[in-house]
């Protein structure tokens, strides 16, 4: 047990790889031993994120050498640079960690059923293995190359996947968009990279925290980075492709290419709180991120209000509450540097906006999913054909339901309280921020239930009598999502403690990050 | 002028990385988009490889090397991969872009565009 | 098809391509070269075929399934050699050494060794076979898709 504790960052990122090159060999013997062994590969991999997640509560933070005779050994005697590619795995990085494996997961039982009759399906299970091992090494990676090489590689999965369906031409556009997106922003933090180990000869995320000064050119370096993720991020005004991207995507890849957003967001925090952290003028950033935050929030929901399309309605949605989460984590890095307001409200907006990462991801997981049951069983996605489907389609109501209240903020959903976090700590900050971010609250209920009415409630349409309930596993991945919603809805403040304090607490400590790496240097 | 000589590779890379972005906002036409993105790329390499070189340095390989200080390595595997990379991204968009021409006859990327709003 | 010159020339120009991306490939580590850069001319080579017999002749030696699956082989060979040293450290150079490819060249200017380096000349082979056969697929994919037919599964 303790050897695979140790040896867990490494073996999280190379048992699903090895599924990955797999599958084309295996999927010889037939679809259902496919089906199986990634399933069981999916299932040892969540059981070892679980073990570390537990072991980085526990002790901080868990350092992992590729190569050195000691997993613990960043520093080979007598080195004053670490010379190794790391993964150094904080509370942060296990919270993505987390979410990211519990969104696979269901993803993965969703599509079980979903493809069947679609072509190529090997593929397809390989594909979504990259796209989850590209997230985890972004997430775990402790070295700026690297995560150069798994955003790639999370971008070149998402891609095949978000284009699978090749038969349909919108399908290809929105893949074709995702992809010049992801190649551009890519090629920007490369050369931010290149920039930073001109003057610095390092590539470790700590080493360079721990030698930098903050010159003309490490400005130009963190400009360069932040606008390449928020570009990855949807973030307005660089969020064209996700409306695109997110409707076209087939059942169950949709949430995975969201978690590949929100772990570009994360990558934002790493390089603003961990990389440059106490030499930036955190006030400047901090508002930055903040006026994106509050614009993507507002332009996003505003572009749903009346959409027809319900994937691309849930897709700027999507936007809207990427939105709330760069608001509460903006509020807190705009505070770092004030002991005294960090205490008082930044930790709690930091809080506040890292919980909404995983309350969203999850319901708004269920909410494509439902979209994607109408879509399996009617073959239409456009609101003014659909009506009263609530009739034959009981199960899909009820998750639609408890996904549209959940998105709201409406007690006892988990929405509720990220959203009361974020509510609290950023009207304590500015109050105009605050009646902003309820404003947009209220109109998301207010899109989500007109949908409702025409959608699921209303007359029964004469084509739509002998419509049927979709299968059962796709049921079961929309029901593990719904348990998690009422789960962590009711227990808010056991989740915080547990999960989201120890990520802020690791965003916040940069110190504690560089010495786990440089540990005794000067 | 030895400023100038010493840091052409820079400009050089930076004029590309320039041209490839005025390609990428400003033109129309799908293929042409894919061959800014190409070029895109090559700037960068060429930025990533020209930041090791040391003056009257000699290529990082101890096989019967010549005497003088070496160039930076590092620089050279960070391009490698960087090449590679972006062949698996230009050959998944020219495919990308071969199904497009199926679907609706046309690269113009004003033309064929089906998702709008 | 192109005309019967240009089919006998890369029928013998093959041959040495192949053993030019097979030099680069052994002699990735310790001179220029390396796994994708000889996978990369090796599939030049491939093109070359391509081109001057048409996708439909070339199609009775070259199926995209095997390809597949020598590239699934190559990646596979190249995670279990990192594997393999997981008794340390994942990726751990368990080889230097040892008699197969082990020996340790005094450091500095001087000859070359072949015979050194642990897993990375075994690595550098599996990514060879990954890269060729990767590559060739791609290229064989495109043209039987640019021309009209249907790609098998």
């Amino acid at each position: 047990m303790h050897y695979l504790v140790t040896h867990s960052p490494a073996l999280i990122v190379a048992l699903p790889l090895l599924a990955a090159f797999a599958t084309p060999l295996i999927s010889r013997a037939g679809p259902r031993v496919r089906n199986i062994f990634n399933l069981v590969v999916l299932g040892m991999t969540a059981f070892l994120v679980a073990i570390l997640a537990v072991d980085v509560h526990a002790v901080g933070i868990r350092v992992y050498t590729f190569g050195a005779t000691l997993p613990e050994m960043a520093l080979p005697g007598g080195y004053t640079v670490p010379v190794r590619i790391m993964f150094e795995v904080d509370g942060m990085s296990i919270f993505m960690g987390i979410v990211i494996t519990t969104v696979a997961l269901a993803a993965f039982t969703y599509s079980l059923q979903f493809l069947k009759g679609q072509s190529g399906q090997p593929r397809f299970y390989s594909l979504m293995m990259l796209l989850y091992v590209g997230m985890m090494g972004l997430a775990f990676t402790g070295d700026m190359f690297n995560m150069f090489v798994f955003l790639e590689i999370a971008s070149i999965a998402g891609t095949g996947l978000a284009a699978y369906r090749t038969r349909m031409a919108d399908a290809v556009e929105g893949g074709f968009k995702y992809i010049v997106i992801s190649a551009v922003s890519a090629l920007m933090v490369l050369f931010a990279i290149g920039v930073l180990y001109a003057q610095y000869n390092v590539l470790s995320i700590a080493a360079l925290a721990h030698y930098m000064d903050y010159t003309m050119l490490d400005m130009m370096a963190l400009g360069l980075l932040a606008g390449a993720f928020v570009m990855k991020l949807a973030g307005v005004p660089l969020h064209m492709w996700a409306p695109d991207t997110y409707t076209v995507a087939p059942a169950g890849t949709t949430p995975m290419i969201l978690a590949a957003s929100y772990t570009s967001m994360y990558a934002l925090y790493r390089v603003t709180f961990t990389l440059y952290g106490a030499h930036i003028d955190t006030r400047a950033i901090g508002w930055v991120v903040i006026i994106v935050g509050v614009l993507s929030m507002f332009i996003g929901v505003m572009m749903a209000v009346h959409q027809t399309d319900i994937k691309r309605m849930m897709a700027y949605h999507a936007i809207s509450q990427g939105g709330y989460m760069l608001l509460g984590v903006g509020v807190g890095l705009a505070v770092i540097a004030d002991p005294v307001a960090l205490a008082n409200y930044g930790r709690d907006a930091i809080n506040g906006g890292i919980f909404h990462i995983i309350n969203h991801v999850f319901y708004k997981a269920m909410l494509f999913m439902t979209a994607e049951a109408i879509f399996f069983r009617i073959g239409t996605r456009d609101t003014n054909k659909m009506g009263g489907l609530a009739r034959n389609m009981k199960w899909t109501t009820a998750f639609y339901a408890i996904g549209a209240l959940a998105i709201s903020g409406i007690p006892p959903f988990n929405g509720f309280a990220s959203k009361l976090l974020i509510y609290q700590a950023v009207l304590r900050f500015n109050p105009v921020l605050s009646a902003i971010a309820m404003f947009v609250s209220l109109v998301t209920l207010a899109s989500f239930a007109k949908v409702f009415y025409s959608a699921f409630t209303g007359p029964e349409m004469p084509a739509y009598r002998e419509v049927k309930e979709v299968p059962r596993s796709m049921i079961i991945g929309m029901g593990i999502l719904a348990a998690c919603i009422i789960f962590f809805g009711i227990f808010p403040g056991l989740v915080v403690d547990t999960i989201v304090a120890p990520a802020t607490e690791a965003l916040i400590n940069q110190a504690a990050y560089i010495n786990a790496v440089m540990g005794a240097v000067p | 002028m030895e400023q100038i000589s010493v840091n052409f590779p820079f400009l050089a890379a930076v004029l590309l990385v320039g041209i490839a972005l005025y390609i990428i906002v400003f033109r129309r036409n799908l293929i042409k988009l894919v061959m800014g993105i190409a070029i895109l790329s090559s700037g960068i390499n060429l930025f990533l490889v020209s930041l090791g070189y040391r003056t009257g340095g000699v290529a990082p390989i101890y096989t019967d090397v010549p005497e003088g200080p070496m160039v930076l390595p590092v620089p050279q595997a960070l391009t490698l991969t960087s090449i590679v990379i972006s062949v698996a991204v230009l050959a998944l968009m020219l495919t990308l872009v071969v199904h497009i021409y199926r679907h609706t006859g046309d690269i113009d990327a004003k033309k064929s565009r089906i998702l709008k709003g | 098809m192109l005309s019967k010159i240009v089919r006998t020339v890369a029928n013998q120009l093959m041959l040495f391509i192949l053993i030019f991306g097979l030099y680069l490939i052994m002699h990735g580590h310790d001179s220029p070269g390396g796994g994708f850069q000889g996978g990369a001319v090796v599939a030049s080579g491939v093109v070359m075929l391509l081109v001057a017999f048409g996708s439909g002749g070339i199609i009775k030696w070259l199926r995209l399934r095997r390809l597949t699956a020598v590239a699934c082989c190559g990646a596979l060979i190249f995670l279990g050699l990192a594997l393999a040293g997981t008794g340390t450290t994942f990726f751990h150079n368990f080889l230097l050494g040892t008699p197969v490819f082990g020996d340790i060249p005094p450091p500095g200017p001087g000859p070359s060794h072949v015979w050194s380096g642990g897993i990375i000349p075994l690595m550098e082979i599996a990514i060879g076979f990954t890269v060729m056969a990767g590559l060739s697929a791609v290229v064989l994919a495109m043209a039987r898709f640019s021309s009209g037919e249907e790609i098998e599964e």
